[in-house]
């Protein structure tokens, strides 16, 4: 019954849906490209590192701990509200889990395997292209992938600052205790993130190396 | 040719250096096997020579090149590097690994891929079996296979091999001392040979440097070393079956007089033997001096214990050795 009316609700608000649909997407496509530019090339120098990058991980860690509606109610008292907020929130969410995933799978290549490589004469940039991402490339990819998942169940949150995205039927839904409007969020926005896990869980696997591969 | 002068390395929060003035000259061509207790300085001073550890003090120079003023990158193209645990590249593909320095130097596809071929067949790999395989297909002998293959592909004049062996089982071990030995003397490459077994010293070795402490103790040939030990340490390192050692060096047909022998019947062993097995036969059958017999079952000449005694306590030029005193350090 109360689905029916969801359906409803739906095909008299279609543009309104899709454009926040879209705008869902985008939001969290950003944020996530953005965290991913910082944090992979950022894990990459400070797996060489000692003191500094033990700093930043914890600082990774401590960001990993908090919770999605916390980063976004910090960030708005500083950048007000609307989508710039949000995304610069979500970017910051997704940071950790790529930053600690590149980290760690660089420094789990075989030390033999890299003083071979340098060995041979490969300056230390081949070192890291064609040798350490490489190898390290399904891990870090684990880590893009816990951190898609993180942003795009958190940009529902986004609505409640003015991020907009299917947040947005969700916050209206529960406040005038309107439950078809409601479902018009929340069902898409869980299909999202099933999606976005198993889109992502492809791509992982598409881009393990063959030889490293089980056999 | 490698020519290492005053060469010192000292790692800081050591209290000694690692490497202590290390003058030492590799003639071109020949394989020099550096050996000793670990922590003396042996890998460090391997690893000097294409600088992935630099020196404090002191020159090194490859065939009349002082290369602590080249480009390490550029250098360490020219070097073939062997390590004990391959490092082999586990996301390419045999050919791919081989191919590595190749690569690097912007060689055309064509000649790369023929070269590959050719290395594979040169460590007794078949090209079309295992081009497209990847390593962790590969057994530990294979690995090292393609290990060696991938150091010889731009066909350098100097190879540094550290413990290439060293993990392998003792009778893969023995294989590829054998192969790798054969195929590096054909190529007649300049080699510095890092090891901890004596026996494969002796075995890979036209020279041993013997180094303690950061500094060489001694460096001549394996005969030479096994004959005249320079000191107690030597001695106790080289081992109390010394002299079996040295007549395993020893072809038995050098020590063996024509004819076969008179009276008693004697033990055979093939022309090809050494004189430790020669020995070997005579203790066995309780007998002093063996036959030696070529395919034909032709006797080739006739080998006594007298004879391998007087060959091991004789200099070449006939005079007797002092045996060396103990006390000596």
């Amino acid at each position: 019954m109360m689905f029916i009316e969801a359906w409803d609700y739906l095909a008299g608000h279609q543009a309104q849906f899709l454009a926040a649909l879209w705008r869902h997407v985008a939001l969290s496509a950003s944020a996530l490209a953005i965290a991913a530019a910082i944090a992979v090339p950022l894990g990459v120098r400070l797996a060489d590192k000692g003191g500094s990058a033990l700093v930043a991980i914890n600082a990774a860690n401590i960001g990993r701990t908090l919770p999605s509606l916390a980063v976004l109610a910090l960030v708005m008292p500083i950048m007000g509200t609307g989508f710039a907020p949000s995304l610069f929130a979500l970017t910051l969410l997704a940071l950790p889990p790529i930053l600690i995933n590149t980290h760690t799978a660089i420094r789990q290549v075989d030390p033999d395997i890299v003083d071979a490589a340098r060995g041979m004469g490969m300056t230390a940039l081949e070192i890291v292209r064609k040798v350490e991402l490489p190898i390290a490339l399904p891990v870090i990819f684990a880590g893009i992938r816990t951190a898609a998942v993180q942003v795009v169940s958190g940009a529902v949150l986004a609505a409640y600052i003015g991020g907009g995205g299917l947040g947005d039927f969700i916050t209206a839904g529960i406040a005038m205790m309107a439950l078809p409007q409601l479902l018009v969020g929340a069902i898409p926005a869980t299909l999202l993130s099933l999606g976005t896990d198993a889109f992502f869980g492809w791509i992982q696997r598409a881009l393990t190396p063959s030889g490293l591969r089980a056999p | 040719m490698i020519d290492l002068d005053a060469l010192t390395k000292a790692f800081a929060g050591s209290p000694r250096p690692a490497v202590d003035r290390l003058t030492l000259s590799i003639p071109a061509g020949e394989v020099c096997v550096l050996i000793g207790p670990s922590g003396c300085g042996k890998t460090t001073t391997m690893r000097m020579i294409n600088r992935m550890i630099e020196p404090d003090a002191g020159t090194i120079r490859v065939e009349g090149r002082n290369i602590l003023h080249s480009d390490p990158v550029e250098l360490r193209r020219s070097i073939g590097y062997v390590i004990q645990q391959v490092g082999l590249f586990p996301h390419w593909s045999i050919a791919d690994n081989i191919a590595t320095v190749p690569r690097l130097l912007g060689w055309e596809p064509t000649r790369t891929g023929a070269r590959v071929d050719e290395l594979l067949s040169l460590v007794g790999m078949e090209p079309a079996q295992y081009r497209q395989r990847f390593p962790r297909e590969l057994s530990g002998g294979q690995k090292q296979r393609v290990g060696v293959a991938r150091a010889l592909a731009a066909d350098p004049p100097v190879m540094l091999m550290d413990e290439p062996f060293g993990a392998l089982d003792p009778i893969t071990r023995t294989r590829l001392q054998a192969e790798f030995l054969r195929i590096l003397r054909g190529l007649r490459k300049t080699i510095v040979f890092v090891t901890h077994d004596i026996d494969e010293a002796i075995k890979m070795g036209d020279r041993i440097a013997i180094m303690r402490d950061g500094r060489l103790v001694q460096y001549d040939t394996p005969e030479a070393i096994l004959a005249r030990p320079a000191d107690a340490f030597v001695d106790e390192f080289v081992g109390s079956d010394r002299a079996l050692k040295r007549l395993a060096l020893i072809p038995a047909a050098d020590v063996a007089s024509a004819g076969a022998s008179a009276g008693e019947p004697s033990a055979r062993v093939p022309a090809d033997a050494s004189a430790r097995d020669a020995l070997s036969a005579m203790l066995a059958t309780g007998v002093d001096s063996v036959t030696l017999i070529d395919e034909n079952g032709a006797a080739h000449g006739t080998i006594t214990l007298a004879a391998m005694r007087v060959r091991l306590t004789a200099r070449g030029d006939g005079s007797a050795i002092e045996p060396h005193p103990l006390s000596n350090t």
